[in-house]
C-alpha cells in the first residue's frame, strides 16, 4: 500500500553524472585535508611532548582549532549539513554549541579551583 | 547537492502545512535529533575527562600522582618494539576517516542511482569499520598488558617506572627518552628538590607502615575481586597476598617476588628474572635497572632501586583499579570513552552491513532513492566525528 503521509524529499535529491564528478572532486579534497591536518596534529603532538607553560598552551589551542576545522568539514560536507536549509543548520548546531561551551567552561573552571584549593590547603589529597 | 533543500518556497505554501519542516524527510531529521543527543553524551564524557585532567594534571608539579602523558603510554606498534608515540592511534584515525570517505562516496553514488557503486563503497565501509574495531582490540590489549617491565607503586601513590638502562632492543626507550627531556626543561631547577622529596616520602612510607598496610589490604581485596576472571595465576596471587599480609613485617620483599614470577610467565620468551633480588640476577650487565619517578626524577643507584623494588607493589599494565602509567582515572576514562565509541562503531558496522544487504537485494533501487544509505551514512560520519574529538582530547592534549 502506498502511504501518502510520508513526503519523500529524497526523490529530488538525485544528481547527474557531471554533478557527481564535481561532488567527488570535493570529497577527495576534503579527504586530503583531513589526512594532512591529522598528520600535522600527530607530528606536533610528538614534538611538543613534554612542553609546559605558554608554549604548551599555544599547542593545545592549535589542536583544538585543527579539530574544529576537521569537524566542520565532516559535518558540512560529509554529513551534507551545508546543503540543508539554513534553519535546520542552526537548529542542530546552535543549541549544541551553546550547551557544550557552557559545560566545558564551568567544569574546567571548577576543576582548576578544586586543584588549587587542594594544593594550597593539602585537604583532599 | 541540488534538491528540495535548496529550492525556494513561497511563504504562502510554506505556512499552509502538508510539508515537512526544513524540507527534510522525517527519518533524516530524527537521525539528526538522535545524533545531537548522542553528541551530548560524548560531550559530557569528554568534559568530565577534562575535569579530571585539570584537577590532577597540575599535581605533578607538587610531587603527586601524575596524569599520564599519552605519548608515553600509547607508543606501541604491532610487529615492532620501536618507540612510535601515537603512530598506531594516528593509523586508526586514518582508517576511520577513509571509511567515512567510502561512505560519502556510497551516498553520492546513490544519488546517481548507481547500484553497483553503492554496493562497492558500502562494502568497503563495512571492511574499514571492521579493521578499526580490530585495531581497537589491539590497542586495548596492549594497554592492559602494559610496558615490558612495569612500574612500582610508591606508598604515596606515585608510580616509579622501571627501565633497563642496558636495553639494546629499545625496550622502554620511550620512558628513557621522555625523562631527560622533562628534566632539561623548567623542571630542572626543581630536580634536586624532587629527589629529596622522593626520598623523604620514602622514609615516611616506612614510618607509617601501619596505615599503608591497611590501604594495601583494601586495594588488594578489590584487586582479587576484579581479577578473578583472569585465570589461575591471579587467583594464586591474591592468596599469596593474604599470606604476605599476615607476615608483612618481616617479609615485605615477598611482594616483588610474586610479581616477578607473574612477569616471567607472561614473558615466556625472555629468561625468567628473579625480581626479589635484582642485584643477583645472572647476566647482570644485561639488566641495569633504573627507576623514573613520575617522569621527573631518575633513580639509578642500585641499592635504592632494589629498596623500591622490595618494598613497593609492582604494577604492570592497566585495569579499572590500577594503572602503571599514573593515575587510575586515566585508565578508567580510556576504557569508558574508547569503549563507548567502540560500541558505536560496532553497531555502525552492523547497521552498515544490514543496509548493504538491502542494497544487494535492490530494496532501495526499487524504492527510487537511496535515502536509507544517507541515513546510515549520517550515523557513520558521526562515529568518525566523535573519534576526531576523542583523538584530540584523549590522546593529543
Amino acid at each position: 500500500m502506498e502511504r501518502d503521509d510520508i513526503i519523500e524529499y529524497s526523490l529530488d535529491a538525485h544528481h547527474s553524472e557531471d554533478e557527481g564528478r564535481k561532488i567527488r572532486k570535493k570529497i577527495i579534497f576534503v579527504t586530503a585535508l583531513l589526512t594532512i591536518v591529522t598528520a600535522v596534529e600527530v607530528g606536533l603532538g610528538i614534538i611538543a611532548s613534554g612542553w609546559v607553560g605558554v608554549k604548551w598552551e599555544l599547542v593545545k589551542w592549535s589542536f583544538i582549532v585543527m579539530t574544529l576545522v576537521k569537524a566542520g568539514y565532516i559535518v558540512m560536507v560529509f554529513m551534507h549539513l551545508g546543503d540543508e536549509r539554513k534553519a535546520l543548520r542552526w537548529l542542530i548546531l546552535a543549541p549544541y554549541a551553546m550547551f557544550i561551551l557552557y559545560l566545558s567552561f564551568i567544569c574546567l573552571t571548577e576543576a582548576l579551583a578544586i586543584a588549587d584549593g587542594v594544593n594550597e590547603t593539602g585537604i583532599g589529597q | 547537492m541540488s534538491g528540495e533543500a535548496s529550492k525556494s518556497i513561497p511563504t504562502k505554501v510554506l505556512w499552509e502545512g502538508g510539508r515537512s519542516p526544513f524540507s527534510v524527510s522525517y527519518g533524516k531529521m530524527m537521525m539528526w535529533f538522535f545524533l545531537i543527543s548522542d553528541a551530548l553524551t560524548f560531550g559530557g564524557l569528554l568534559v568530565s575527562l577534562g575535569f579530571a585532567k585539570h584537577r590532577y594534571e597540575t599535581d605533578a608539579m607538587v610531587g603527586e600522582i601524575a596524569w599520564p602523558v599519552s605519548e608515553n603510554v600509547f607508543w606501541h606498534f604491532p610487529f615492532t618494539h620501536a618507540f612510535l608515540p601515537l603512530m598506531y592511534v594516528a593509523l586508526m584515525t586514518f582508517i576511520l576517516i577513509v571509511s567515512s570517505v567510502t561512505m560519502v562516496l556510497a551516498v553520492e553514488a546513490g544519488h546517481r542511482m548507481d547500484r553497483k557503486a553503492v554496493t562497492r563503497w558500502m562494502a568497503w565501509t563495512v571492511v574499514g569499520g571492521a579493521i578499526f574495531l580490530g585495531s581497537q582490540v589491539w590497542e586495548w590489549s596492549s594497554f592492559i598488558k602494559g610496558s615490558d617491565y612495569g612500574a612500582y607503586r610508591m606508598a604515596d601513590g606515585r608510580m616509579a617506572t622501571l627501565i633497563n638502562m642496558n636495553d639494546d632492543h629499545g625496550h622502554g626507550g620511550g620512558h628513557e627518552a621522555a625523562a631527560p627531556a622533562l628534566a632539561e626543561g623548567e623542571e630542572h631547577a626543581h630536580d634536586g628538590e624532587h629527589h629529596g622529596d622522593a626520598h623523604a616520602n620514602h622514609g615516611d612510607s616506612h614510618a607509617n607502615h601501619g596505615d599503608e598496610h591497611a590501604s594495601h589490604g583494601d586495594a588488594h581485596a578489590e584487586h582479587g575481586d576484579a581479577h578473578t576472571g583472569h585465570g589461575d595465576d591471579h587467583a594464586d596471587h591474591s592468596d599469596d597476598h593474604a599470606e604476605s599480609h599476615a607476615q608483612h613485617d618481616n617479609e615485605s620483599g615477598h611482594y616483588g617476588n610474586d610479581h616477578g614470577h607473574d612477569h616471567g610467565d607472561a614473558h615466556g620468551h625472555e629468561e625468567a628474572v628473579d625480581w626479589e633480588n635484582p642485584l643477583e640476577i645472572p647476566n647482570q650487565e644485561k639488566y641495569a635497572w633504573a627507576l623514573v619517578l613520575e617522569r621527573t626524577d631518575t633513580i639509578k643507584e642500585a641499592e635504592l632501586v632494589a629498596e623500591v623494588m622490595h618494598t613497593n607493589e609492582h604494577v604492570r599494565g592497566a585495569s579499572l583499579s590500577r594503572n602503571e602509567y599514573g593515575h587510575t582515572l586515566y585508565a578508567n576514562f580510556f576504557f569508558f570513552i574508547t569503549g563507548f565509541h567502540g560500541t558505536h562503531v560496532l553497531s555502525g558496522v552492523i547497521l552498515n552491513f544490514i543496509i548493504l544487504l538491502g542494497v544487494l537485494k535492490g530494496t532501495y533501487h526499487n524504492r527510487g532513492h537511496y535515502e536509507m544509505v544517507e541515513k546510515v551514512g549520517l550515523y557513520w560520519h558521526f562515529v568518525d566525528l566523535v573519534w576526531v574529538f576523542v583523538f584530540t582530547f584523549f590522546y593529543l592534549i
